[in-house]
């Protein structure tokens, strides 16, 4: 069996799958990507399935080895990845042979990356997946952040093409589009118009369990505890503080604070990959515009992902634009 | 957009939760005939396997239902939702009731003490009355396999602390304002703990992972340190120790 050394580990390097489905109800957080349409690109590029397991990081990536030879892709943002030194392109597939050394740095105007290695992270699953969440300790290795030493299982590498995408992948853009509810009317018509004004600034203080929001403050005129009742992603929670609270994938299953709204799926791994004192605003659509929006972009992604394009082979140390 | 009072919502009503989600809200009180109703009607929407249904998550006193918009769209299922409130929903699954065994006090249960002064009586009867009144599952949250328990007699009922504590351990029996509970995986807290359970709540290397689910209830038995221990060797060698009864 294949394995990959992590030789240095950015500061929240996890394995990750798309997530744990069928356990919210036994108080079972979903975990899986920040930005969903990365891992997928991610995977498909190095010709693994749509859920075999990545590594995500946040800001940093670090530096592996393999012992045996495979395509690997790095997505997310654009950043700085080399193999023994030479530059090389996120959003396109690579060889990495045993004794090179891949060093991923920083992201650019994007905080979540994803590291695909063919054959996909073998690591046992839990409850079905093998995505880490962190605060449970379940999943991944250990269920916990990786560090410098540690070593994961690979698939096995099946002989395929290096590719790359046509275009880059578009994000929407403009404000972050919110469906409002389910508690919405714990709100007066001032708040929620605050709310929709915004503008909110991305705050230090983001993981991914959570991301909190600074701007105008928002109460509620009836208090902030609610008897609690499950959350989403997306779900935008308002404590006392009246800053929104948006959670993310590892977010806990039930919450006690009145949620003002919740972000549109198409929205979510933009304001994931948001640099922190970035401003978003909200504009509000119906849950049937939001559902719409979601089928489109769900179509989109499908072809794009179906149309990745082979790279040729003999391009120079394979770093072809 | 119209806001109306949060005072003046009707229940039950169905609000959205994004586009891949719905929250059906029967009421936003604690009490156990709205936790049934959620209970049971989670229970509607399995039996029924209506297609795009991801997964539900019964609460105190709502339901959230995900789904896949590409399979069925919100609108709808908001729809079929309501006529199945409609109708009269009563849960199949026959009631089983667990036997917690707790050691009182020791380390796990550190507020064991203060609380009893608190409240003016002896650590025996703080005991006594902790372990004769039946609590309900009213729902599993916050962390896998964590029970947030209802029943917990009037004169038990506790604040929070102001500063939660950094780490308590799995199997901890707390109290939270009117809420009991079972803590099922380590991590902060702010509630009162009193005692600990040999018994795992969660244990993913266990070919059933959780113990209890909504509706289950539970009664908790007094041991003393040495059937503690005697309970502790027995579930780590991965054997079957629960009490469960039908009711």
């Amino acid at each position: 069996m294949n394995t990959l050394e992590v030789l240095q580990a950015g500061p929240m390097l996890t394995v990750q799958d798309l997530g744990r489905a069928g356990f919210l109800h036994l108080g079972v957080s979903g975990a899986g990507p920040m930005d969903r349409p990365s891992m997928l690109f991610a995977n498909r590029l190095v010709g693994n399935e749509d859920g075999d397991a990545t590594l995500e990081f946040a800001h940093v990536g670090g530096s592996f080895t393999v012992e045996q030879p495979v395509r690997f892709a790095v997505t997310g943002g654009a950043v700085e990845i080399t193999i023994d030194g030479e530059r090389r392109h996120s959003w396109e597939s690579h060889h990495l042979r045993p004794g090179q050394v891949l060093k991923i740095g920083a992201l650019r105007q994007a905080v979540w990356g994803y590291l695909a290695l063919s054959g996909g992270i073998r690591t046992p699953p839990v409850l079905n997946a093998r995505s880490t969440h962190v605060r449970s300790g379940i999943g991944g290795l250990d269920g916990r952040r990786l560090a410098a030493g540690d070593r994961l299982p690979l698939g096995v590498t099946e002989a395929g093409a290096l590719l790359a995408l046509r275009r880059p992948l578009s994000r929407p853009t403009g404000p972050v589009r919110v469906v409002p509810g389910p508690q919405t009317d714990h709100f007066g018509d001032q708040a929620w118009k605050a709310f929709l004004d915004g503008p909110f600034r991305v705050t230090a203080s983001r993981d991914r369990m959570a991301q909190v929001l600074d701007g105008p403050q928002i109460l509620a005129f009836a208090g902030h505890d609610i008897v609690s009742d499950g959350t989403v992603a997306g779900s935008i929670q308002i404590p006392s503080s009246g800053r929104p609270i948006v959670l993310m994938a590892e977010r806990q299953t039930t919450g006690g604070y009145p949620k003002i709204a919740t972000v549109a799926s198409v929205d979510l791994p933009r304001l994931a990959q948001c640099p922190t004192a970035s401003l978003v605003r909200f504009h509000s659509v119906s849950q049937d515009e939001a559902e719409d929006l979601l089928i489109a972009q769900s179509q989109q992604w499908a072809e794009a992902l179906a149309s990745l394009e082979v790279k040729p082979e003999n391009s120079p140390s394979g770093s072809s634009i | 957009m119209g806001m109306t009072q949060a005072a003046s919502i009707q229940f039950p009503r169905i609000a959205p939760c994004g586009d891949s989600a719905l929250v059906v809200e029967l009421s936003d009180e604690i009490d156990e005939a709205t936790n049934q109703r959620v209970v049971a009607l989670a229970e509607a929407l399995a039996q029924r396997a209506i297609s795009g249904i991801v997964e539900t998550v019964p609460t105190y006193r709502s339901l959230l239902v995900i789904y896949d918009p590409c399979v069925v769209r919100g609108r709808g299922l908001s729809a079929l939702l309501l006529d199945l409130l409609a109708q009269d929903l009563s849960s199949s699954t026959t009631a089983r009731q667990l036997t917690v065994p707790v050691h009182y006090g020791g380390e796990v249960g550190l507020d064991l003490d203060e609380l009893a002064e608190m409240k003016q009586m002896t650590r025996l009867e703080l005991i006594a009355l902790h372990s004769a009144a039946q609590y309900r599952v009213y729902m599993i949250g916050f962390a896998p396999g964590f029970a947030y328990l209802g029943g917990l007699p009037e004169q038990l009922h506790t604040p929070r602390l102001a500063v939660p504590r950094q780490r308590i351990e799995a199997s901890a029996i707390g109290i939270g304002g009117k809420q009991a509970s079972i803590n099922s995986v380590p991590g902060p807290s702010g509630w009162r703990f009193i005692g600990r359970t040999p018994l795992k709540l969660f244990d993913p290397s266990r070919s059933e992972p959780f113990l209890l689910r909504a509706g289950d209830r539970i009664r908790f038995r007094s041991i003393n340190l040495e059937e503690a221990a005697h309970l502790d060797a027995a579930v780590a060698c991965g054997k079957t120790v629960e009490e469960w009864e039908a009711l």
